[in-house]
């Protein structure tokens, strides 16, 4: 799957997008961040605080319980400052 | 007919074109209401260079496109406009258009003001600040966030209805 990275999550982790395949135990976005976080100190720090991280699933803004299976995007951002 | 524009660009917008084209040769509409978000020159008492707004292309479009719909499905509306600028904008610039028309203007103050105060938490941008000391992302406004709770749906409860 595609994961995208925006403000300073993308700063963090050090890119704006990348393909990975989590391995199949992986079910949720809460579980996804908790992979990621293992992946190295780039991620521990953009997903240090995971309740300041949002998710998106395919373009529409998902809870952490959401299932990932099927999803072709996975967008993390922090909260909306827009407007 | 029902007017409806979501658009997301760099290049500024004429908010009054914006509205003229909502009301021109109309007899229907009896109310528009224009808000325009303009760059502050300060943020927290700090003088400021810029913003430069993120946005998530795609996903903005059709946050915003979603609650343009669920606003016409609140109010009474004959038109909508919405455009959010993205990229470097400095003081005094444009940042977010939203313009609204109804026969009356209570539609079109509260779908306004439904869709602003959507905008600021849910449409995926992110305001990062340029000044003399670098640059810093704007921290999301707890006060935004119970601007939007407050048009969160009531539980439907069936007595009240049949009170109506």
């Amino acid at each position: 799957m595609k994961l995208v990275y925006f403000a300073w999550v993308r700063e963090r982790v050090g890119k704006a997008e990348e393909e990975l395949a989590p391995p199949p135990s992986v079910k949720t976005v809460a579980e996804l961040v908790t992979w990621l976080r293992g992946r190295g100190e780039e991620y521990a720090h953009a997903f240090e605080h995971p309740k300041s991280v949002r998710a998106a699933i395919d373009k529409s803004h998902v809870k952490p319980d959401a299932a990932i299976a099927g999803a072709r995007e996975i967008a993390f951002f922090p909260p909306m400052t827009g407007g | 007919m029902m007017q409806t524009t979501v658009r997301l660009q760099r290049e500024d917008f004429d908010a009054a074109a914006e509205q003229r084209a909502l009301t021109y040769g109309r007899t229907d509409v009896g109310a528009v209401v224009t808000f325009t978000g303009i760059c502050r020159g300060a943020e927290s008492g700090e003088p400021i260079a810029a913003l430069t707004l993120e946005h998530y292309p795609g996903m903005a479009e059709e946050e915003i496109s979603r609650h343009v719909e669920e606003a016409k499905s609140r109010w009474p509306l004959l038109g909508v406009s919405v455009i959010h600028r993205y990229g470097r904008i400095e003081p005094g610039e444009n940042i977010v258009l939203v313009v609204t028309t109804s026969s009356h203007r209570e539609a079109a103050f509260s779908a306004a003001e439904f869709l602003m105060d959507y905008l600021k938490t849910r449409a995926p941008f992110w305001k990062q600040v340029e000044s003399a000391q670098g640059t810093t992302w704007v921290d999301a406004k707890a006060v935004d966030d119970k601007a939007a709770d407050r048009w969160a749906e009531p539980k439907s409860k069936p007595g009240n209805q049949a009170a109506e």
